[in-house]
């Protein structure tokens, strides 16, 4: 791990991996999508609604995977002191926070015609919007940390700290319709278990690789972003001393 | 005298400070575990019924065959059931596009005497998707279709 510990060999791996990543996963995500807008037939129940499954299920997937990511960075950040990890939870946090607005906002469309109602205040639904919140509250920390200090000082603890506790969501989530009767269907894809026809189930397999490589690409991008930031302010301080 | 590396040290509070968290987490769902239900069963409305006029929410399944409409073609009555106990329920109003027999529903309303009363009506989907063509098939037949298109 601490190979990476470097930025300069990191940045000249990502260098070409975002590019890559990124198209290939518009590639395959924009595949998946039509294939479900055109090929895939409508539900017994949902009819055409149905097509919305391939967007909002990997938002959601992504949504909490951004989080996940948050909270394992910020682990590496306080116990090994990573200088890498610290940029890592921070890049993943905004297209973290885009696919959790992604599926609900997918998700509240699909509910009218299925429920009859756009929103309700189950289980499911409020947990997804308290991860909405939580990384609204994850990026305004990890700006104002940033404008404070350099990553590694008190002000960066707190925001992997925030990152951690934050992590106590993504159990409930998951757990949700479970433990309490909730409007929202329980899981249809558990341990090699799916109860979603194949008609849907690969296409939509497939669309979430797409959108997971699109989010990996673009965690890349924002943290040589990061990187360069950090680099130009260190260049300017030595620039004022001198 | 043993040297414990900041490194470990770090590590090992990290993973209290995580386990405390999840604890209080499991602690506060298991809290919330009769609160934070959206609807009741209807073994739950039988076996402690709100006080008459609260507001409640129903949820169950439509029991087959139990969708009747009255003479004034907008008032429907149904059977909600879980298995155990069904409760009569009376809803008068446009029914959402799911709302089918043998399918979920989450009832909105409030107990008048034995019968349920709703204002209004979720369907509620459940965890599998299939498609129009197969619905009306046998696990078999259906696989075998899948099988013929491949």
């Amino acid at each position: 791990m601490h190979g990476f510990a470097n930025p300069a060999r990191f940045l000249r791996i990502a260098r070409w991996l975002m590019p890559l990543m990124l198209v290939s996963g518009l590639i395959m995500a924009m595949g998946a999508l039509l294939y479900g807008l055109l090929v895939v037939p409508p539900d017994r129940l949902m009819g055409d609604t149905v097509r919305i499954l391939f967007i909002h299920v990997p938002s959601a997937w992504l949504g909490m995977a951004g989080w996940t990511t948050i909270a394992v960075s910020s682990i590496v950040e306080l116990v090994w002191r990573h200088p890498l990890a610290a940029i890592a939870a921070r890049a993943a946090a905004v297209p973290g926070a885009v696919f959790t607005a992604i599926c609900l906002a997918t998700g509240s469309i699909w509910a009218r015609p299925t429920w009859g109602t756009w929103w309700v205040w189950d289980g499911r639904l409020t947990s997804f919007l308290v991860l909405l919140f939580l990384y609204l509250g994850y990026v305004a920390l990890s700006q104002a940390a940033q404008r404070d200090a350099a990553a590694g000082s008190g002000a960066s603890r707190v925001t992997a700290i925030f990152g951690i506790v934050g992590a106590v969501n993504i159990p409930i989530i998951n757990r949700s319709v479970v433990w309490w009767n909730s409007l929202h269907q329980p899981a249809s894809i558990s341990m090699g278990k799916s109860s979603i026809d194949a008609a849907f189930l690969y296409p939509l397999l497939f669309s979430a690789l797409g959108f997971t490589l699109i989010f990996g690409g673009v965690v890349l991008a924002r943290m040589r972003m990061l990187l360069a930031d950090i680099q130009t302010e260190a260049r300017l301080r030595r620039k004022a001393m001198a | 005298m043993s040297v414990v590396k900041p490194k470990h040290q770090r590590l090992v509070l990290l993973l209290f400070a995580v386990s405390a968290l999840i604890g209080a987490g499991l602690l506060a769902a298991y809290a919330l575990r009769n609160q934070a239900a959206y609807f009741y069963v209807p073994s739950d409305l039988v076996a402690k019924p709100p006080e008459p006029g609260r507001a409640v929410r129903l949820g169950g399944m439509v029991q087959k065959g139990s969708i009747k409409t009255r003479g004034d073609g907008v008032t429907i009555d149904f059977l909600v059931g879980d298995g155990k106990v069904d409760v009569p329920v009376r809803f008068r109003g446009i029914t959402p596009e799911l709302f089918v027999e043998g399918s979920g529903v989450v009832a909105e309303g409030r107990m008048e005497g034995t019968t349920f009363v709703a204002d209004n009506l979720l369907a509620k989907h459940d965890e599998k998707y299939v498609p129009r063509e197969m619905k009306d098939m046998s696990k078999a037949q259906a696989a075998a279709v899948v099988a013929e298109t491949k």
